[in-house]
């Protein structure tokens, strides 16, 4: 099913999703004292990368010019299957969040790939990291899901967010509880946000996200970038969708309400990231198996039915 | 109620993720908390009686106070390593552990068509927390993360008494925290000879006295 008024929703939120990291930045810098780059700091990046030229490595074959354009393109594709603003998603069928999650996942299976190109060492095991971790993420994500399914009775995200109230929400706080941490650990691993992977950090031995991206440069850095920042606001308006109902809204209330939504998401990573250390590279399955785990304590509370 | 009983069951995998051993410490005394708070919703909200009051007062100052207590004595006095060494790494620990609250739940719902169940979670729950105390008894190295294996399988029985019967009886629930404190007396008592005897609490090295283990006291030169 296609939704149209939907679509100008979604292309708004891809165009506004650079503002994320910025308010990311933002909070941190104001826990740290700073002033901090510019929200717009983002925009301003995807400009300057985008007036320079590429230099590519003389190993790499072809798969490092097209993997950034296959991340960008199955980044967007996912932003159009996820509700946005409280209304259902652009498209949306029986079962969309599972091509959702394997649309996020061949972007991340060419990221992969494209650091295996380069031949880099530490590229190598940037990926290996990368891979590891969102195969340990995706079972809190479906397991989260398989909840919310069994809640409403309905198998697409438009319906199943459309279902979901603050009602269900009085009825099982607990479980909803257990998949909004959990979900949000899920946001923290698949965007490589601070307990997980640092962001800023440029140590070849401690990066995960950030080393897979070493050897791009200018125009295809750019596009990975945008791309990232859109995988961000992707899963904030997955969570968004969980925690928050405004169906019943008018349209410019929604719009509100979903900014406002998404900028409160965006001020919790934040927050996390200015409270929380960085874990160890050991520790950080422990963590994201919790989140699973959590998940699953969810399931068997929804499916022992109190 | 089915809050307490999830919050037991997550700070079960804590205990089954966590490194440090004063953690977990810490982690017992407040699945002690919760394990008194579980009495005065089992008998309905309105009218807490009685016995459920005792109960309460004597799980938490044994479990949640006492025991720690002892066991963080311990701790400093053996002079012991402050991290767990498992025999299995952490994150499989956790993964069993979510294995082994699959099982839990799927023994639940066979059991639900023999028996009534008050609370099917809270019994889930319990089996959960029977399951990794006898885990963390297996899997852990040190004498003392394996005293927390049985805290944590007695509070599984505890929880599970709790959620089969409606009618528990104060005594016997008396008698049992009575048993668990004199055993955990007795266990803090040993640990602290055991220490004073062969300079650490690994029970894996106490094989020393068996004929078997020449290789290992000479592994232990080698690491040191």
């Amino acid at each position: 099913m296609i939704n149209h008024s939907s679509i100008l929703i979604c292309l708004a939120m891809i165009v506004l999703s650079p503002l994320l990291p910025g308010i990311i930045n933002k909070t941190k810098a104001f826990f740290g004292g700073r002033q901090g780059p510019p929200v717009l700091q983002l925009y301003f990046d995807i400009a300057k990368l985008l007036r320079k030229t590429s230099v590519y490595s003389e190993t790499t074959t072809a798969i490092t010019r097209i993997a950034p354009f296959v991340i960008l393109f199955s980044t967007l594709a996912a932003a159009l299957l996820v509700p946005v603003a409280f209304r259902s998603a652009s498209i949306s069928f029986s079962g969309d969040i599972i091509l959702l999650a394997y649309l996020l996942g061949i972007g991340r299976f060419f990221m992969v790939l494209a650091a295996l190109d380069t031949g880099s060492a530490f590229e190598g095991m940037g990926a290996a990291r990368e891979v590891l971790y969102s195969a340990l993420a995706e079972p809190a994500l479906f397991c989260g899901l398989l909840v919310l399914i069994n809640e409403t009775s309905q198998t697409s995200l438009s319906a199943i967010y459309e279902k979901l109230t603050a009602e269900c929400w009085w009825q099982n706080p607990m479980t909803f509880l257990l998949i909004a941490v959990s979900w949000t650990i899920v946001l923290l691993v698949e965007n490589a946000r601070i307990p997980i992977d640092d962001p800023n950090t440029h140590l070849e031995l401690t990066m995960i996200h950030e080393v897979m991206i070493l050897d791009y440069s200018s125009k295809d850095l750019a596009i990975i970038e945008f791309a990232g920042a859109v995988k961000l606001a992707v899963f904030s308006s997955l969570l968004v969708g969980l925690i928050f109902s405004g169906n019943e809204l008018s349209l410019p209330l929604q719009l509100l309400a979903f900014t406002a939504a998404m900028t409160l998401v965006a001020m919790i990573v934040g927050v996390v990231e200015s409270t929380i250390a960085r874990f160890r590279l050991l520790h950080v399955p422990k963590f994201i198996v919790g989140s699973g785990a959590l998940a699953i304590i969810a399931l068997i509370l929804k499916l022992s039915g109190n | 109620m089915n809050g307490i009983a999830t919050l037991l069951a997550i700070t079960c995998l804590l205990l089954l993720g966590s490194s440090r051993i004063l953690v977990s410490i810490r982690m017992v005394a407040f699945q002690g908390v919760l394990l008194g708070l579980l009495p005065l919703f089992v008998s309905g909200t309105g009218h807490i009686g009685v016995s459920a009051l005792i109960l309460t007062v004597t799980n938490i100052g044994l479990k949640s106070i006492l025991l720690p207590w002892l066991l963080t004595r311990a701790l400093f006095a053996s002079g012991a390593r402050r991290e767990i060494e498992p025999f299995i790494g952490f994150g499989t620990s956790i993964l069993s552990g979510v294995f082994l609250l699959a099982v839990s739940g799927y023994i639940v719902n066979r059991l639900q068509s023999t028996a009534a169940i008050s609370s099917s979670i809270t019994l889930i729950a319990g089996f959960f927390m029977v399951f990794s105390g006898l885990f963390l008894l297996i899997t852990r190295r040190k004498a003392l993360t394996q005293t927390l294996g049985f805290l944590v399988l007695e509070n599984g029985v505890f929880t599970t008494g709790l959620s089969l019967g409606s009618e528990f009886s104060v005594y016997v629930e008396l008698g049992i925290l009575l048993d668990v404190f004199v055993g955990i007396f007795l266990m803090g008592i040993m640990l602290f000879h055991i220490d004073r005897e062969f300079d650490h609490l690994d029970v894996d090295r106490f094989n020393e006295l068996s004929d078997l283990a020449v290789d290992v006291v000479s592994n232990e030169e080698a690491s040191e």
